[in-house]
């Protein structure tokens, strides 16, 4: 158990005051009071989102910009941090990435968001885990080169709003919303109020990031709750969406040990990087693309109703532990419960058949393809 | 039949020499929805503070202790399909299990619903 954290130790973002008259259920979480669950719960919440959408407050997240002289300067500072190609995302582009440590383990992942505005170009974006912030600002700053700087943002909030119909009610208010495509983003107003809003999201469904001024965060929470179609959604849900979504949650399902074939998150790197290498660690994970790491992440399908949580172990039927639960839980929208964990490279295929050790009880489990639940990412149409 | 409660919010109807346990209606409330429900096997002895049952809510697993001595006698397995009516009717047709009393002086440790409620009102 985590040593309980005094509540006034806790830091609050911009939507506190709001999340307690809406009733929820506070929670510690790396270091903030944040909302676990409003009155309607973790199951309802789960299926808001799924069928209309939810607003999360994700403003413990860190937001940052690397800052160079032009955007090839920074993008290559990035790349020498990192395994993804920055020099050819394109303006108001989106990308997953890691920052990997000497060895090829994960440091954290992030997002990174070019400009959309050529004027201002030359910077980069970035959305860090809220828990990994201090790790990596240190990291950035010692190795970034003196041509380009961090500069930490700290007077903004992060406004995730996700689901099927997430973009139609930011679009009510912002309407340049409804244009962007998936991982690109843009500067735009909402109700008046400068925001950068980006279409992703951690859900697997549809909808935008938003950073908006944390002076304003309440009022933009504000008009959204006050559509029909948005309900305020806790960390819970988010969890449960998330695993469905089959992605990775840092410290749990990837850490410094797990280099990104491992953590089977390979399309974050590009060609070009994969063969040219030239970022940390680049000759384990060059290896481990060219002959297959030894274990790998998988999702996992449990034939019964009891969940398996993380650090539940996983063996072969009837023999041997082969490897560890790294997320676990019941998903509501599958009906059943669901896993991801770590296997030998030899048990990751689809349809193996493992077994999860839950309470001293092996349940049956079978290494399933991930999503668990389908995508629903919004796909321009091409014209 | 009278009904006493422990700190762990479980509560026990003694009638006879049987007791019937679940947990508290604040004890679902804190839980959040409940999935999965794993009950004992009738004939199992298990002595105060024992893990008798295991809850699991969406989020996470949580035991149900044994509040007094006994034996299992009845296991309420309609939970393992309604796993939801825990949430629905804790103190009713969600019981988890009956145990025959093993020590009725350990019964005058438990509270009283008044105490209970008062107990919650500190938390």
């Amino acid at each position: 158990m985590a040593e309980p954290v005094a509540e006034t130790d806790l830091k609050q973002t911009p939507l506190h005051d709001l999340h307690v008259e809406l009733g929820a259920r506070m929670v510690p979480f790396a270091g903030y009071s944040m909302p676990v669950q409003f009155k309607a719960g973790i199951m309802a919440e789960h299926q808001q989102t799924r069928s209309r959408a939810g607003l999360f407050d994700v403003s413990h997240m860190g937001q940052a910009f690397l800052i160079g002289p032009d955007h090839e300067t920074t993008a290559r500072a990035l790349e020498a941090l990192t395994p993804s190609n920055f020099v050819e995302l394109g303006l108001g582009r989106q990308r997953y990435t890691v920052l990997l440590n000497d060895n090829g383990g994960i440091i954290d992942d992030l997002m990174v968001t070019r400009s959309i505005s050529a004027d201002d170009d030359g910077r980069l974006m970035l959305v860090v885990n809220a828990a990994r912030k201090d790790v990596d600002y240190a990291h950035f700053r010692a190795r970034l080169p003196e041509n380009v700087r961090l500069e930490v943002v700290e007077d903004r909030a992060l406004i995730a709003v996700q689901g099927p119909e997430a973009v139609a009610a930011v679009a009510a208010h912002a309407p340049k919303a409804a244009e962007l495509a998936f991982m690109s983003a843009s500067s735009m107003e909402f109700d008046g109020i400068d925001c950068h809003i980006a279409r992703a999201g951690y859900t697997g469904e549809d909808g935008v990031e938003m950073s908006v001024p944390a002076g304003a965060a309440e009022a933009i929470a504000r008009a959204l709750l006050a559509d029909d179609r948005v309900e305020p959604i806790g960390l819970g849900a988010r969890d449960s969406l998330r695993l469905e979504a089959g992605l990775c949650l840092y410290g749990h399902d990837i850490d410094e040990t797990t280099s990104p074939v491992e953590g089977n998150i390979t399309f974050c790197m590009q060609k070009r990087r994969r063969e040219e290498g030239g970022f940390p660690g680049a000759a384990r994970i060059q290896a481990e693309l060219r002959d297959g790491s030894d274990r790998v992440r998988v999702g996992l399908r449990l034939d019964g109703k009891a969940p398996a949580r993380e650090g539940a172990e996983i063996a072969l039927p009837g023999a041997d532990v082969i490897g560890t639960v790294t997320s676990g839980g019941f998903a509501p929208t599958v009906g059943a419960p669901i896993a991801m964990g770590f296997v030998p490279r030899a048990q990751a295929e689809t349809g193996t058949q493992l077994e999860l050790i839950v309470r001293g009880r092996r349940l049956p489990a079978t290494v399933a393809d991930m999503p668990f639940v389908p995508n629903r990412y919004y796909r321009k149409p091409k014209s | 039949m009278t009904t006493y409660y422990s700190k762990d919010h479980e509560w026990i109807a003694v009638d006879g020499d049987v007791a019937t346990v679940g947990i508290t209606s604040y004890a679902q409330e804190q839980l959040g929805d409940v999935v999965f429900v794993e009950l004992p096997e009738a004939g199992k002895t298990l002595s105060q503070g024992d893990e008798a049952a295991v809850v699991e809510s969406v989020k996470a697993a949580s035991e149900v202790y044994a509040p007094i001595d006994g034996e299992i006698v009845e296991a309420n397995d309609a939970l393992a399909d309604e796993p939801a009516k825990v949430n629905e009717d804790p103190e009713g047709a969600a019981w988890f299990l009956k145990m025959k009393v093993g020590n009725a002086d350990q019964l005058s440790e438990l509270m009283d619903e008044a105490a209970y409620k008062a107990f919650v009102e500190t938390l």
